[in-house]
């Protein structure tokens, strides 16, 4: 009984990991039951793997059958691996266990497509059901789609999740179909936005009636993994944004392809994924969500990939000179956050602070700004007289010689074989 | 300038700042009596700690400070460093002396120190709400311990009576000796002595103490913890930042597997 137990979480845990999406934050499902835990507020990640990765939520499959066949996939059906399956009672007992001793915020549940997409659908949401009514279950939980399940189980799944997602997998319809023959972007778009409509009209029946049931209260999320395919980072991130408009998306990952399967479409199996772009995507990504940056500045026709030895913002600043220096005791804060090496909550503390008295260098130290990098585009009570403009290129120099990338020791290995 | 020694305890602080008022000094020294050493050519003063004065300096401090900035400057406190208790004091009166608003001037040192040193402790707080491993007992009652840096037990009673209602749990602190323990009802501050068998180093209880179920939830978190990891994408220099080695021996998945 152990060991099989041990095997199958083995097998299901394993498959499972490639899924980037960690986050067990945005949702508001409190102990209200007093029952088994709560979801509110921000997410806690329990720990760490040693890749470094967040681990907040008991990610598994329930099977790693699959009818499907997409290249990309460790359970792709013609891949000669071990299959297991559990049952609804073992996901719910371990998830409930793993609450209970504090290792997990939840379950992320994601699987494979056994027989079809409704017979799959209608597993998961007997497990959520479970949780949440009979084990009287408050933490997170995180429910993958199946795509091409009916309207009726989305809708039902809908009811007992805090989150749901679908994959978009590649960023370009074209670069899908050539992966995954039997998947498109539309069927991703189909449930995403019947989900994103059923959002909506729940929260506008909140507003009349006070006991409308939650649904999926934390929102919707997808994944785009990157280096698959021969994508620019200006198609991806055109991509990412239209879906953060269009369905009001929560997040949108971006997963550096790690190879697992020999196939000429593919990068071969043990080169390196392309971590340094995948870092670039999310601090790109974090550009438009919170820093007032629109997806075309940072990303377009004479710029389609983000730089590999600066960050986005920093090299937004370095075609943009013209805005800069930015005066820190009487600029925006709009403006304020554009500048390199100062975060929100810097920028923040600035504009606070400044009501008190000019702002000297050691102000803005203490603030904690990264103040070698800010300094060549700021300008503060007690800045030096500039002699002239530097150029961008002999800034980057500076800054470069003056940092020390975390991913100097790893290889620039990103893969082009195409 | 005055030497205030006090009891080291919040009220003991804060029953100083009145005295500061009343006797009408100028800025002091607050030391806590365990630092403190007496000198023969210097004068210092005792405070008593005194429930109303207290009372009366923190709601004095309510008036001007918004619940966050109440909740900072008690977390502060909480971190325990010597001279975490001069900010406070300073901070307090710096506060009280001036209008509405000044605790956003960052450009003041105890402003600065208060917002960062609460946020140090509101740090590992929150770090004690994830590493947390409770081990069930054969009693059902679901029991931790840990040595964080600062006296953060207090700070964890709300996280974990909402989250855990309806299950016994303790979480004992081993550097001060004492934990809270939870009924189903409310949460009690406890004191007990570790007997011979009890390996305080590692988070785990003797065998027989233990729930039979509870050897195979550990496997299986280790299985699990094990099975998650991208060998392709080690980086273990990202892995100690997040989990700092302090903390390991608490935590079930970084013990090897003597199982
Ligand atoms: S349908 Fe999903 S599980 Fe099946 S092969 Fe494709 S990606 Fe993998």
């Amino acid at each position: 009984m152990y060991e099989r137990i041990r095997e199958k979480l083995g097998i299901l845990a394993d498959a499972a990991k490639y899924d980037v999406s960690c986050s067990s934050s945005g949702s508001n499902r409190k102990n209200e039951n007093r029952g088994l835990g709560d979801a509110e507020g921000t997410g806690i990640c329990h720990t760490y793997t040693e890749d470094g990765r967040c681990v907040s939520l008991l990610k598994i499959l329930l099977t790693n059958h699959c009818i499907f066949d997409c290249a990309f996939c460790v359970s792709r059906r013609s891949n000669d691996i071990k299959r297991a399956a559990f049952t609804v009672e073992e996901v719910v007992e371990l998830t409930i266990n793993f609450y209970r001793r504090n290792y997990i915020e939840g379950l992320f549940l994601s699987s494979g497509i056994f027989k079809n997409a409704d017979y799959t659908m209608e597993r998961l949401v007997r497990i959520v059901k479970k949780l949440r009514t009979e084990e009287r279950f408050n933490g997170y939980i995180h429910l993958k789609t199946i795509p091409g399940a009916s309207e009726e189980l989305l809708k039902e799944a809908g009811m007992y999740a805090d989150r749901m997602s679908i994959n978009l997998e590649m960023p370009t319809e074209t670069g899908l179909k050539i992966l995954a023959p039997e998947k498109s972007h539309e069927e991703v778009k189909k449930p995403l936005g019947y989900i994103q409509q059923s959002i909506t009209q729940f929260s506008d029946e909140k507003a009349l009636i006070k006991s409308v049931p939650k649904f999926v209260p934390a929102g919707q999320s997808t994944q785009i993994v990157i280096g698959a395919t021969p994508d620019t980072d200006k198609e991806i991130m055109h991509t990412a944004n239209a879906f953060y408009k269009n369905f009001s998306l929560k997040r949108v990952y971006y997963s550096g392809y790690i190879p697992i399967s020999n196939d000429s479409r593919l990068p071969v199996i043990g080169s390196q994924p392309p971590l340094i772009r995948e870092n670039r995507l999310y601090q790109a990504d974090w550009l438009m969500r919170f820093y007032g940056f629109n997806v075309q500045e940072i990303v377009n026709d004479a710029h389609p990939n983000l730089d590999v030895d600066v960050d986005p913002k920093l090299s937004w600043a370095l075609r943009h000179l013209e805005h800069f220096p930015v005066d820190v005791n009487t600029a925006d804060y709009r403006m304020i956050l554009r500048v390199p090496g100062i975060g929100v909550s810097s920028a923040l503390k600035i504009v606070q602070a400044r009501k008190f008295g000019r702002l000297y260098k050691d102000h803005l130290k203490k603030i904690g700004i990264s103040f070698n990098k800010a300094r060549h585009f700021i300008r503060f009570a007690d800045s030096p007289v500039q002699l002239n403009d530097f150029e961008a290129g002999h800034i980057k120099g500076i800054i470069l010689s003056e940092s020390h990338s975390k991913y100097q020791k790893n290889p620039y290995n990103q893969l082009s074989l195409f | 300038m005055e030497t205030f020694v006090f009891d080291g305890t919040l009220e003991g602080l804060l029953t100083a700042v009145f005295y500061c008022y009343q006797k009408k000094s100028g800025r002091v020294k607050i030391v806590s009596s365990a630092h403190f050493y007496p000198d023969v050519f210097q004068q210092h003063f005792e405070v008593v700690s005194e429930d109303d004065k207290a009372r009366r300096v923190w709601a004095g401090l309510k008036t001007k400070l918004d619940k966050q900035w109440m909740l900072n400057f008690y977390k502060s406190f909480l971190s325990e460093q010597p001279p975490a208790f001069q900010h406070l004091v300073d901070f307090a009166r710096y506060i009280i002396d001036n209008e509405p608003g000044a605790e956003s001037n960052y450009g003041n040192p105890d402003v600065l120190a208060i917002s960062q040193l609460s946020q140090k402790v509101h740090r590992e707080k929150h770090r004690m709400e994830a590493f947390i491993r409770f081990q069930k007992t054969s009693d059902g009652i679901f029991y931790a311990h840990i040595e964080p840096d600062f006296n953060v037990l207090p700070l964890l009673i709300p996280h974990f009576k909402n989250r855990y209602a309806d299950q016994k749990w303790i979480i004992y602190d081993l550097k001060r000796k004492y934990g809270l323990f939870y009924d189903l009802e409310k949460v009690d501050e406890i004191v007990f002595d570790f007997s011979e068998e009890m390996s305080p180093g590692l988070n785990a209880l003797p065998a027989q103490l233990l729930d039979e179920k509870e050897e195979l939830y550990t496997i299986l978190w280790k299985d699990y913890f094990r099975n998650v990891n991208i060998p392709a994408r080690r980086n273990m220099k990202l892995h100690i930042r997040h989990v700092p080695k302090r903390y390991w021996k608490y935590l079930s998945e970084k013990q090897s597997d003597a199982i």
